[in-house]
């Protein structure tokens, strides 16, 4: 009896969802072949262990980016198109911090102002990194992150704000224009190419019983992710504003009525999602060693599957989907050739918006 | 009513007049252009051709978008992915079987069996992307086209797909290497051989050609006008296609979806199949108008169809004024003439009127100058980092229609759902004054 009501639950489920039925099949064999490949030894657990790793890491870049993109989504109801700008943004701002504090008296200023992309400071030459230069690297974090801040509640005040009323699709297109303008301004100053930033001689650790080596640069950027957003997880969840902001996400109107001042949460809005944006930007560099004036564009993608795949408007939904779709790019190496990291994430994001149409965390629609 | 009153009244109602008079303008802009530049009447004529390709390719793609935003309301920010998937087919399908050294085997079909099926494979993956989608709110339907179109361009891009080959037939992408197009059809026009000019030209071409020589225009720029000329024929096509839909009665549904909706549902429209085969019909379109752009280049490579490729073509259709046909070739016009070809040429006449030097290699070395009250290095480096500012003007561009007129130039302008203009009517009942009922 009680056997049978098992069998006919099942059945009703999976005639209910047939495709996450699929989905659970494909995801199995996913799972089978992974253990098979680490047992036949084909896949060597060390090879799984750094696309976990590097997976875990760009995850974590992608999930603070993407909380500032899903408190912005949630308060001011648009995708803002040049939030990868702003990363961008604050990774110049920061490095050149870092290269004039690492620099300083050994190169000219204008040097220095170029970060390494022309004239005589080069990567090599300032030596920029966590164990060689810390003060310099702390002080770059906090000025792209004081930048970014500056940058977005600027722009909010010059444009965002004069379209308070209008559509979503407006903004969207606003902030197209945005993107274009910080993108080139960048291109203008820096030039197209890109550049190094970090020296290679950091201090590596090494997990010895398979072999994986963990870099300073990498240590940091989980570390400062993981305390960023435990920070912004404590300011929605027990301060005054942060529940306001959940407020004002949940009905604009009645949070103006029960006298939120709602222009001020917009702005505290843009300074956090901003601030964050801005360490994501520094952080992202830091841990690639490379920046270009596209650097935040080319990541956008990623950081919008990861919003939207989390549920847009959720920042645990971003934090979760910056970690999948972090993981699921790298560990897709196992599979497919490495032109197609991207790609992978950009699927995985379109199978779970069909099986879920409003992403994981879809049903919480506040912080 | 004065004279000039009636002519700016035929002007702004009249939408051939309006497309005129905006190419009209172009044209004049850029001979004076020319004129400053010192450029001959070949040069002229060139530059002119040129502004009329880019004007309606991107027109044609403006249009596209417009059946399936402005009239469908199907926000569809992948376009250069349907570009490509049609644009790679139709190359695919008609490399030759016997790639020369370095190239791609492909299946040797001729050229219109190519756009056919590129076509057809446009529709069919906007068919796929549609039908899952659809289910979705805008944002996220907006996004998970993108990610198709990136997809696209990250397979195309990869070496996997360099050549392979499927039930025995070898054919490939090219990867990033590219793959060569097909042979311009126009060449046979004029050529015995297209592949070899010296071979002689045809009864046809040498006629063209000793007209076109006796004014001083060459071989290669016949060719090109010839082509823009095809160009603007299919845009003719488009614009009368896409105008009988939207007054079809698949356009009012249409129409009625955009405005609302659960009422166009509660009438009995099954609106969800009106949108797949309006966006599988703007797909298609889409890929043709790739075809006529892209294809026209010697090689086709993944980076021809980058994100930013569909922005432009969203640019160029609010700059017209989403939901209007017009503004969709308006648009196109003037994105392609003001905002891509015109800095260049003021960065040109700047350059050839003041002398300013070389331009200083870096940032700091153009505002050094400044320090010792000279503004020349700077302008230098300016006009030499043109390509990075010229989207800088595309972005204050963007960012000034949306907070002036983020309707677009004829996006103002009511499109009736039903087939009879009651409004018309009503207004020509109250009003007063005569001449205001128009």
């Amino acid at each position: 009896m009680q056997m049978s009501d098992f069998y006919s639950g099942l059945r009703d489920s999976v005639g209910d969802r047939p495709l996450l039925v699929v989905l659970g099949v494909c995801v199995l064999i996913l799972l089978l072949d992974l253990v098979r490949q680490l047992s036949s030894g084909a896949l060597p657990a060390r090879n799984l262990a750094i696309f976990l790793k590097n997976g875990i890491v760009l995850g974590l870049i992608v999930g603070l980016a993407g909380v500032g993109l899903s408190m912005i989504y949630s308060i001011l109801g648009f995708a803002n198109f040049a939030h990868g700008d702003y990363l961008t943004t604050g990774a110049f701002a920061g490095w050149m911090t870092s290269y004039m504090i690492a620099g300083f008296g050994a190169f000219g200023l204008g040097d220095l102002f170029l970060i390494g992309i022309a004239g005589d400071a080069t990567t090599v030459g300032v030596g920029a990194g966590v164990a060689t230069t810390p003060i310099a690297i702390l002080a770059g974090l906090l000025v792209a992150i004081v930048f970014t801040v500056f940058l977005s509640v600027a722009i909010d005040r010059l444009i965002y704000s004069r379209l308070r009323d209008e559509e979503g699709i407006t903004l969207v297109f606003t902030s197209l224009g945005v993107a274009l303008v910080l993108r080139y301004l960048i291109a203008f100053v820096w030039g197209q190419n890109s550049t190094g930033l970090t020296s290679t001689a950091e201090p590596k650790f090494s997990v010895s019983s398979i072999g994986l080596q963990i870099n300073a640069h990498e240590i940091t950027v989980a570390v400062c992710s993981l305390l960023l957003m435990f920070a912004v997880h404590y300011l929605l969840q027990y301060t005054k504003l942060g529940i306001a902001m959940r407020a004002m996400a949940d009905n604009r109107d009645l949070a103006s009525v029960t006298g939120i001042p709602t222009d001020r949460i917009v702005r505290s809005t843009w300074v956090i999602g901003g601030g964050l944006t801005g360490a994501a930007g520094y952080l992202m560099t830091l841990e690639s060693g490379t920046l270009a004036f596209n650097t935040g564009w080319t990541l956008l993608l990623l950081i919008f599957a990861a919003v939207i795949l989390g549920g847009i408007g959720s920042i645990y939904g971003a934090i979760f989907g910056g970690l999948l779709i972090g993981v699921a790019s790298t560990v897709s190496l196992v599979w497919l050739p490495s032109g197609f990291t991207q790609a992978a994430a950009f699927a995985l994001m379109i199978v779970v918006l069909i099986v879920r149409p409003n992403g994981l965390f879809g049903g919480v629609t506040t912080a | 009513m004065s004279y000039t009153d009636r002519l700016r009244d035929w002007l702004l109602t009249d939408d051939a007049a309006l497309m005129l008079g905006v190419m009209t303008g172009l044209y004049a802009l850029f001979t004076v252009f020319g004129t400053v530049l010192g450029l001959n009447f070949a040069g002229i004529v060139s530059t002119l051709q040129q502004i009329t390709f880019f004007a309606a390719v991107y027109a044609l793609l403006a249009l596209a978008l417009n059946l399936q935003w402005g009239y469908a309301g199907l926000l569809n920010i992948g376009v250069a992915g349907f570009m490509a998937v049609a644009v790679y087919t139709m190359a695919m399908l008609t490399a030759p079987v016997n790639a020369p050294a370095g190239g791609v085997p492909g299946l040797g079909l001729p050229i219109w069996v190519g756009i056919l099926g590129g076509m057809t494979v446009a529709a069919v993956a906007g068919g796929v992307v549609a039908l899952p989608a659809l289910r979705l709110k805008a944002d996220y339907f907006a996004i998970v086209t993108l990610a198709f179109a990136e997809i696209i361009r990250i397979t195309y891009n990869s070496q996997l797909f360099q050549t392979f080959s499927v039930a025995g037939f070898e054919m490939g992408t090219g990867a990033s290497r590219g793959i060569p197009a097909p042979t311009n059809p126009v060449l046979s026009l004029y050529y015995t051989d297209p592949s070899n000019y010296s071979a002689g030209t045809t009864a046809f071409g040498s006629m063209v050609f000793g007209a076109f020589g006796a004014i001083g225009l060459d071989e290669a720029l016949v060719v090109d006008i010839t082509y823009t000329l095809i160009l603007i024929g299919f845009l003719v096509l488009y614009y009368v296609l896409l105008s009988r839909i939207a007054n079809s009665p698949f356009g009012r549904v249409l129409k009625a979806i955009r405005n609302d909706e659960l009422v166009a549902r509660s009438l009995g429209k099954n609106t969800r199949w009106f949108k797949i085969k309006t966006f599988m019909l703007g797909c298609a379109l889409m890929g043709f108008a790739g075809i006529l752009w892209q294809g026209s280049q010697s090689l086709i490579t993944p980076t021809q169809f980058t994100p930013m490729l569909t922005f432009y073509i969203f640019i160029a259709l609010i700059i017209g004024g989403a939901g209007s046909n017009t503004g969709s070739v308006i648009g196109g016009a003037l994105f392609a003439g003001l905002l891509f070809q015109g800095p260049v040429f003021v960065s040109r006449i700047v350059e050839t009127v003041f002398s300013l030097g070389t331009a200083p290699n870096t940032f700091p070395d153009a505002v050094a100058g400044l320090a010792a009250l000279r503004v020349e290095p700077l302008l230098a480096y300016t006009l030499s980092n043109l390509a990075s500012l010229r989207f800088v003007i595309v972005g204050l561009v963007l960012i000034y229609l949306m907070l002036k007129q983020p309707t677009g130039i004829l996006g103002h302008r009511k499109e009736i759902a039903a087939s009879i203009d009651i409004t018309e009517r009503v207004s020509r009942e109250n009003s007063v004054t005569p001449h205001k009922a128009r």
